[in-house]
C-alpha cells in the first residue's frame, strides 16, 4: 500500500497545492511518494523532500515534460502506477487535465475534487456547484483529485531521498506554443488568506483596478472576480472564482458588486468570513455574508480603505 | 473535416436543486432540463467551423435515457447535421463508461475532431474528454477559449490556473470547451421545425458492446453545511470594526 502524489509546480517552485494534496493523501493511511515531473526540476524535487511525512520523492526530468502536457505526463504516471494503490493530484488545471487520462488508461473511475477523506476508500465530493455533497466508495486502485481549498497544507520536517525515474517516450502529438501568464505581486488566489473580489458592477478594467487595488493592498489580499467581470474584460481569466473558476476558502472574502449567483457561491462559500458590498439589499450574496454593507461600492470601498487605517 | 460533439442533458443552470431528504440523490423530477452549458459552447464552435467552411459535418451524440432525445433535438435545432442517441435507462453513467461508449461511436464515425464541454454542471467531474482522448490515444486540449484550425493541426488556447497557454495538436484531436470559447446561439423557430426532420439514429451500449456498470458506489447525497446570513452593518467604519473584532485583519 503506497500512495503517489503528482506534484504541482511551475518548474521552479513547488506549489502549496502539493502540501494540501499531501494532507489528503496521508489520510489514506499509506506511505506517500511524491512525483515531480518536469525539466530541470531539482529545486522543486528538493522542496518536496522536506514535506512532512513524505517517504520518497521521484524525479522525472525530461525536456518532453517541460510544459507538463497531458499526454507525456499521463504516460509517465501510468508507467509508475503498478507500484501504487492510489494516485493523487491537486485539482489544479494540471491535475484536472492529466489525472482523468491516467484513470482511463488504468481502467479506473476517478473520484474528482475530494473534499473529505472519510475512510481510505470513502470520500466526500461536491456536486451541482457545491449544492449537494456526494459520499462515494471506490474499490481497487484509486485515482483522486483533491479540492485544495478543503485541506490545510502539511508542514515541513522530513528529509526524504530523491530517486530518478525514467521517462517514457513522448508520443509527440501535441506541442506547446506559448503561454501568457499573469504576473502579480499579490498573494496567489488559491492560497490567499484574504480575497477581495469584484463583479460586473465595477464597470471597466480601469475602475476594477482603481477601486479594488487599494483595498487589496491594505489587506495583503489576492484579487478575484466574478465570471461576468472576466467575460467583460475587467479582470483576467485566472482571477475567476466559482464553479468553473477557482475555488477558494480564505479567512476573509470580500465580494464587491457581485450578485451571488449559485455558480459564484460555489467558489467561495467555504470562506471563514464573507463580506458583501452591494447596492441591492436583496442581492443573494447577502444570504451567505457574515457582514453586509448596502450601498454604492464606489463610495463605500474607499471609505472602507480609510476606516482600516 | 467531420466534427463530433458529445452532449449531456442536465438540470438547467438556473435551477436551485433540491437534495432528497432520504439521501438518495438530487431531485430531478419535474425540474427544467437543458443541454449542459459547456456542451453548447462545444457545439457552437463546431457550427462556426462548419459555417467557415472548415468543417463539412457536425454530428452530435448523447448517452442517456429516452428523454435525452430532447437534448439532441435542441442540438439539431442549433444547427447540428445529425444526431446519435446511445440509449440507456441506467440511472448513473460514469464518465469512464461514457468515454468507452463514445470511443465505440468514434470507431464507426471516424471524426477528425471531437469537441465537448469541459465539465457537466451536475456531477462536476471534469473527466469525460480527457478519458476519451486517452482511450483513443489522441492528443487533447482542455479548457479551450480559442481554436484555430491549421493544416492537419489545431491550435488551442487553454485557460489555465496562471493565465493562458496555447498548444498545437495533430489531428485527429480532442478539445474540451470552456465558457469563454464563444457565445452559443439560440435556435430560431424555423430551425426548431427543421430539426424535427433531421436524422436521429438510435443505438445502445449493449449494441456497441460496452459495459457501463458504475465503478463507484454512491453511499449518500446530502445537503452541504449551509451558511446563514449575518448582519447588515450601517457604515464602512462599523464594518472595519467588526472585521477587527472577528480577528481576520
Ligand atoms: C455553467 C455556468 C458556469 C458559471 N461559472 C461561474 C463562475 O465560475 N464564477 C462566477 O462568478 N460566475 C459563473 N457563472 C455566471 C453566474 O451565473 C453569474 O452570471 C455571474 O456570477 C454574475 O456576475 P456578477 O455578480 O458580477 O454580475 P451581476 O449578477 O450582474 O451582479 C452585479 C451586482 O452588482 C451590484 N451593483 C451594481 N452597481 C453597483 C454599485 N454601484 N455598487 C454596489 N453594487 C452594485 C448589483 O446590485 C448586482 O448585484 C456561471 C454560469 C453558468 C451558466
Amino acid at each position: 500500500m503506497t500512495t503517489l502524489i503528482l506534484a504541482e509546480h511551475d518548474g521552479k517552485t513547488l506549489n502549496e497545492a502539493t502540501a494540501k494534496a499531501l494532507t489528503a493523501a496521508k489520510a489514506l493511511g499509506a506511505p506517500v511518494h511524491i512525483l515531480v515531473a518536469g525539466h530541470s526540476i531539482s529545486a522543486v524535487a528538493a522542496a518536496a523532500t522536506r514535506l512532512d511525512g513524505v517517504a520518497k520523492v521521484l524525479s522525472a526530468d525530461a525536456e518532453s515534460l517541460a510544459h507538463q502536457l497531458a499526454e507525456p505526463l499521463a504516460a509517465l504516471v501510468v508507467s509508475l502506477a503498478g507500484g501504487y494503490d492510489a494516485i493523487v493530484a491537486a485539482a489544479t488545471s494540471t491535475g484536472k487535465n492529466t489525472l482523468p487520462r491516467v484513470a482511463a488508461l488504468l481502467d479506473v473511475m476517478q473520484v474528482s475534487e475530494v473534499s473529505k477523506v472519510l475512510a481510505p476508500d470513502t470520500f466526500e465530493r461536491p456536486i451541482y456547484a457545491g449544492n449537494a455533497i456526494e459520499t462515494v466508495q471506490a474499490t481497487g486502485k484509486l485515482v483522486l483529485t483533491i479540492r485544495i481549498s478543503a485541506f490545510t497544507a502539511t508542514g515541513e520536517g522530513a528529509n526524504a531521498q530523491v530517486e530518478t525515474v525514467s521517462v517514457p517516450a513522448d508520443p509527440g502529438t501535441s506541442q506547446w506554443l506559448g503561454a501568457e501568464l499573469s504576473a502579480s505581486v499579490r498573494p496567489e488566489l488559491a492560497g490567499a488568506r484574504v480575497v477581495v473580489s469584484g463583479g460586473r458592477a465595477l464597470g471597466s478594467a480601469e475602475q476594477f483596478e482603481a477601486v479594488l487595488a487599494p483595498l487589496a493592498d491594505k489587506l495583503n489580499a489576492a484579487i478575484g472576480a466574478s465570471r461576468a467581470a472576466v467575460d467583460a474584460g475587467y479582470a483576467a481569466n485566472d482571477m475567476q472564482v466559482g464553479q468553473t473558476g477557482k475555488v477558494v476558502a480564505p479567512e476573509l472574502y470580500i465580494a464587491i458588486g457581485i450578485s451571488g449567483a449559485i455558480q459564484h457561491l460555489a467558489g467561495m462559500k467555504d470562506s471563514r468570513i464573507v463580506v458583501a458590498i452591494n447596492k441591492d439589499a436583496d442581492a443573494p450574496i447577502f444570504q451567505v455574508a457574515d457582514f453586509g454593507l448596502v450601498g454604492d461600492l464606489f463610495t463605500l470601498v474607499p471609505e472602507l480603505v480609510k476606516a482600516l487605517d | 473535416m467531420k466534427i463530433l460533439v458529445p452532449v449531456k442533458r442536465v438540470v438547467d443552470a438556473n435551477v436551485k436543486i433540491r437534495v432528497k431528504p432520504d439521501g438518495s440523490g438530487v431531485d430531478t423530477a419535474n425540474v427544467k432540463m437543458s443541454m449542459n452549458p459547456f456542451d453548447e459552447n462545444a457545439l457552437e464552435e463546431a457550427l462556426r467551423l462548419r459555417e467557415a467552411g472548415t468543417a463539412t459535418e457536425v454530428v452530435i451524440v448523447t448517452v442517456g435515457s429516452e428523454k435525452s432525445a430532447e437534448t439532441l433535438r435542441a442540438g439539431l435545432a442549433m444547427g447540428a447535421d445529425r444526431a446519435i442517441h446511445v440509449k440507456t435507462e441506467a440511472p448513473r453513467i460514469e464518465p469512464l463508461a461514457v468515454a468507452k461508449v463514445l470511443k465505440a461511436v468514434i470507431a464507426s464515425e471516424a471524426p477528425d475532431l471531437v469537441i465537448l464541454g469541459k465539465q457537466a454542471i451536475d456531477d462536476d467531474n471534469n473527466q469525460t474528454g480527457q478519458m476519451l482522448s486517452a482511450l483513443l490515444g489522441w492528443p487533447q486540449a482542455t479548457f479551450a477559449s480559442k481554436i484555430v484550425i491549421g493544416a492537419g493541426t489545431i491550435d488551442v488556447t487553454r485557460e489555465v490556473d496562471g493565465g493562458h497557454e496555447t498548444l498545437r495538436l495533430a489531428l485527429p484531436a480532442l478539445v474540451t470547451a470552456d465558457l469563454r470559447l464563444n457565445e452559443p446561439r439560440y435556435a430560431s423557430l424555423p430551425n426548431i421545425m427543421k430539426a424535427k426532420k433531421k436524422p436521429l439514429d438510435e443505438t445502445s451500449p449493449e449494441t456497441l458492446g460496452v459495459d457501463i456498470a458504475p465503478r463507484l458506489t454512491v453511499l449518500k447525497t446530502t445537503e452541504p453545511a449551509g451558511r446563514t446570513a449575518g448582519i447588515i452593518v450601517a457604515s464602512a467604519e462599523e464594518l472595519a470594526a467588526k472585521l477587527k473584532q472577528a480577528g481576520v485583519l
